[in-house]
């Protein structure tokens, strides 16, 4: 692996920068493999990446329809944040915010992660309470979350229109400033570089078509359309497309799949300094680097694997975000689009072991995943490697449906539901 | 937006009705007497699937009754709708 630094990049230079290497390799599959993980996403990159670098499994392949990176991972909101009610939540979470703060470091790729404050606002009486509780749930937990007035909001974030005439006024608002945002795709490329140079094969266009499994029902490796691949231990994180995969075993899980929208305006110079998020009225808005507004809608109301959402449900989050905030009225939106997003019961997400001998899952992130990858990988990892979930992780098994020790988590999306 | 076809009202907007999830799943007539697995796969567990999903609507904001609906989940085209009770297409 080439490793990138301004000293590298000063070499390069002389060069005209055309000594530049492929970031990862693309490698036919091979025969088998010591474990398999089904679907080339951030998560299930980051899944390689610390088994590889922390369990020593090293002769492993990552397996993906499409390219990486392609499916949820390069269309989401990219909204970081642990400000989760329940102890359980908030320590996933919070873990993989502490793996965001030093993720550019570890994988020697910048995946910009900006810790420039996620703000909740507050537009009910019971809106307030809510947040309040939350703040001080946090706090008791260790993660960081505040309370702030109408007017402490505006402070942090100028734009926004606190006026008392609005159908839904600023009561208050509650701010993780440890939250923020990263580059998406960067994510993607950067656990796949590093899980490449750690010998993790990355096979792409390769679709997973049937699990095989012996007289034991255990897992024996998988068919795929570029050809049979054994391995004992399959991990699938399939996201929308989880339900799809797992009926391959034989499983049916508690999920349902939905498409979730966002758009982007057109780029502007920067004028939306953190992230703002309002449940009640349900929008979510940040600005990116290239100066896009990036904003978040809803689910559709029906289950649907179709990449993209209704239009009226993309108009309902616009015109809060216009109520919100005046000056974006006369922006022009330049893109939208939809991913499919598997929804758990609970809404928290489903990691660990199933029924079947050596095949794993990780699923249910619903509409908030992407701020979990580092976290969810790195104890995923843990899971397939010793085959038992890690501490942080086991309140998520997929079990909990039977026993009823459900970790019933209204803040996992950004929606009041 | 979807048009759906109520079998009572004619094709309507979807913003008139309201999804009730997939459809012929039977609670159990003795919920105290089955196994906590059975109890959740009727609970939680769905088919989920990318292609023909049978489904609930309810006309909410019409004539207010269920129906069930067949859908093709990979193109959201629905192939056909039908009064509660009456076999699946």
């Amino acid at each position: 692996m080439q490793r990138f630094s301004a000293l590298a990049l000063l070499r390069h230079a002389v060069s005209h920068h055309t000594g530049w290497q492929p970031q990862w390799r693309s490698p036919a599959p091979k025969p088998a493999y010591d474990a398999l993980i089904i679907g080339g996403g951030g998560h299930g990159l980051a899944t390689a990446y610390y088994l590889a670098s922390q369990h020593g499994l090293r002769n492993i392949a990552v397996l993906e329809r499409g390219w990486i990176g392609g499916g949820n991972t390069g269309r989401n909101t990219t909204i970081i944040r642990s400000n989760y009610l329940f102890a359980e939540s908030a320590a996933l979470y919070d873990h993989a915010v502490r793996l965001w703060e030093s993720l550019s470091q570890t994988l020697n790729y910048n995946v910009m992660f900006s810790p420039r404050g996620v703000m909740m606002l507050a537009h009910t009486h019971h809106d307030v309470q809510v947040f309040k509780r939350h703040v001080h749930a946090n706090r008791a937990a260790g993660v960081d979350n505040e309370w702030l007035t109408p007017q402490q909001a505006q402070d942090f974030c100028p734009p926004l229109n606190v006026a008392h005439n609005l159908r839904y006024p600023v009561l208050g608002a509650a701010l993780q400033r440890r939250g923020g945002v990263a580059r998406h795709d960067a994510v993607a490329w950067g656990y796949a570089r590093a899980a490449d140079a750690l010998g993790v094969d990355i096979i792409q266009n390769c679709e997973v078509t049937a699990i095989d499994r012996d007289t034991n029902g255990a897992v024996t490796g998988v068919q795929t359309t570029r050809g049979p691949i054994r391995a004992p231990k399959i991990g699938v994180v399939a996201a929308g497309h989880t339900s799809v995969v797992m009926a391959m075993a034989g499983l049916r899980l508690p999920l349902e799949s939905y498409p979730l929208q966002a758009l982007v305006s057109e780029p502007i110079k920067p004028a939306l300094p953190c992230v703002v998020m309002s449940n009640t009225i349900h929008a979510y808005i940040s600005q990116s680097d290239k100066g896009e507004l990036v904003i978040g809608a809803g689910t559709d109301a029906y289950t649907s694997y179709t990449q993209h959402g209704a239009l009226h449900i993309a108009t309902h989050t616009l015109d809060a975000i216009c109520e919100l905030f005046p000056t974006f009225r006369r922006l022009r939106m330049l893109r939208n689009w939809g991913g499919i997003v598997d929804v758990t019961p609970d809404r928290s997400p489903i990691i660990g072991r199933t029924p079947v001998s050596g095949l794993y899952v990780n699923c249910g992130w619903g509409t908030g995943g992407f701020k979990a990858t580092p976290g969810s990988g790195h104890v995923f990892a843990w899971t397939i490697a010793r085959d038992e979930p890690h501490p942080i992780n086991a309140p998520f098994a997929l079990d909990r449906f039977r026993t009823g020790a459900t970790v019933d988590e209204a803040a996992a999306a950004a929606v009041a539901h | 937006m979807l048009l759906i076809a109520c079998p009572w009202c004619g094709v309507r907007p979807e913003l008139e009705f309201t999804y009730g999830g997939e459809a012929h799943i039977a609670r159990p007539a003795d919920p105290a007497s089955v196994s906590d697995t059975a109890w959740t796969a009727f609970l939680h567990e769905r088919t989920n699937p990318k292609g023909m999903h049978r489904e609930r609507w309810r006309h909410t904001h019409g004539c207010a009754r269920f129906f069930n609906a067949v859908r093709d989940t990979a193109t959201d085209t629905i192939t056909a709708t039908y009064k509660p009770g009456a076999p699946s297409p």
